[in-house]
């Protein structure tokens, strides 16, 4: 399957829960297998995240990290 | 001739650092707040005046009374900021000029972002708000309380916490505890966004036998249906609901293009400083700051910027820093409290509940009014204790 990113969500220096609100709030605007790219600095998004992803049913497809920057690629179930 | 500092907002940030200016720099600057009102607003209170524990008059005083006689109060609305001209404009027409600006004007309620919320919610994040509450609480004979959370950020984070566990207790003593759910919506998979702190509540929660429902984000509500929708696509129904609504920086702020999308301010973190603006600082909740907006925020980030613009007007070295410190009462109920002590580098250890921190959350809501806006509490009554002093290398800290 591609990883096209169909929108990306900058959340680099907000704090927990204000990425997932907002991942909340953004994958609603996308269709089913689209992919939202999540930028975020707050080391409780990881945790936070993965919890989400399981509680939606929206696919965590790859997690990065590099320099501090938390990317997270999150497919629309 | 005296610098001229205007503050924009006479909140707990506004007051504290107008008091210290004025105490600090004496003839050398002429201080002015500028607040729509003059009237002052001890916010933290609306929770217990939501739940019959005090009455309004208690939470409202006369900014005038709380100043210092050589700091000037202008009551008026600031509808636009020239960072270039140095100036305000105010709604009934003139304007200000300053040297020195800060804003400390706080977050606005946006109701209205959430369909159905103004007709279907209660909450108490205003006073009206939290005398209706108290209305609807008395008139309440039991069903299903559902209490959330309809935008982020918002001030105060522990307060919906505090009112499931307050409601809890005010439900047993009025004997319809049995007859009633209550359940927390969190916008999270924890009842709390702070870990440590989450993993004290929740045991809490599950003995008075509160519910969690994790990860729902407010979307809408449906007063016909009682019925309110999560972003996450979760439904409650409810009897009574209870949101934090949504909130976002003031229309001043929007207006001179100083914000981001959410009208908060770019804030540096340490000096206050907004951003690419030397002479213009920010205090309170209407910052972009990843820390908590509440009035204990603002009360410390306060004397740090008193301190920047006195060394700015006398030439000193500026060496005051802001190190993100916060410090939290969290009520559990039945007279217990806990408190949450935090910084950008250390996260809160909280102590297990106890009588002693509801007495001193009790302590401090009487003393406010003498102490706080006035800054007469003592900086070291302030510091964290316990665990939490230790820096990251384990030593002890100075």
């Amino acid at each position: 399957m591609s990883t096209t990113i169909a929108r990306t969500l900058d959340m680099k220096g907000f704090a927990c829960p204000l990425p997932i609100a907002k991942t909340a709030q953004a994958i609603r605007e996308l269709v089913t297998g689209d992919v939202l790219e999540v930028l975020a600095t707050d080391p409780g998004s990881v945790p936070d995240f993965d919890a989400w992803s399981v509680s939606t049913g929206h696919q965590l497809v790859e997690r990065t990290e590099e320099d501090g920057v938390f990317r997270f690629l999150i497919r629309k179930g | 001739m005296p610098a001229e500092v205007v503050v924009l907002g006479g909140g707990v940030g506004g007051t504290l650092v107008a008091n210290l200016l004025a105490k600090r720099l004496g003839d050398d600057a002429k201080v002015t707040v500028v607040d729509p009102t003059g009237m002052h607003v001890y916010q933290p209170g609306f929770l217990y005046l939501a739940l019959g524990q005090a009455n309004g008059r208690w939470l409202v005083r006369d900014e005038r009374t709380l100043l210092r006689r050589d700091v000037d109060l202008a009551i008026e609305r600031a509808v636009r900021i020239h960072p270039e001209a140095g100036t305000v404009q105010l709604e009934r027409g003139g304007s200000l000029s300053w040297d020195y600006l800060v804003i400390a004007t706080g977050a606005r309620l946006v109701p209205d972002q959430i369909p159905g919320l103004s007709d279907g919610a209660f909450g108490f994040y205003s006073l009206e708000d939290a005398e209706r509450l108290r209305e609807e609480l008395r008139r309440f004979a039991g069903g299903r309380v559902k209490v959330g959370i309809a935008g982020i950020p918002y001030k105060c984070p522990p307060a919906p916490v505090e009112f499931v566990f307050m409601l809890d207790q005010y439900l047993r003593r009025r004997g319809l505890r049995e007859r009633s759910e209550i359940t927390l919506l969190s916008p999270l998979n924890r009842a709390f966004t702070i870990e440590s702190a989450s993993k004290l509540i929740q045991p809490i929660m599950e003995r008075r036998g509160i519910g969690l429902e994790t990860f729902f984000n407010v979307e809408s509500v449906d007063p016909s249906a009682g019925i309110v929708s999560s972003l996450e696509g979760d439904k409650a129904e409810y009897d009574l609901l209870v949101l934090v609504p949504p909130h976002r920086g003031q229309g001043l702020i929007d207006a001179s293009h100083l914000g981001d999308a959410g009208g908060w301010l770019p804030t540096d973190r340490h000096t206050l400083q907004v951003a690419d603006n030397e002479r213009i600082f920010a205090i309170g909740d209407g910052t972009d700051l990843p820390i908590s907006k509440s009035g204990s925020t603002a009360h410390f980030e306060a004397p740090v910027v008193a301190s920047r613009i006195a060394s700015l007007i006398d030439g000193s070295a500026p060496r005051s820093n802001y190190g993100g410190r916060v410090m939290c009462f969290l009520e559990t109920g039945d007279g217990r409290a806990t408190a949450l002590r935090f910084d950008y580098e250390h996260p809160p250890v909280p102590p297990q509940p106890s009588r002693v921190w509801h007495a001193a959350k009790w302590l401090f809501n009487r003393l406010y009014w003498e102490t706080v806006p006035q800054g007469r509490i003592p900086e070291v009554a302030m510091r964290r204790r316990g665990p939490n002093r230790r820096g990251a290398n384990g030593r002890r800290e100075p």
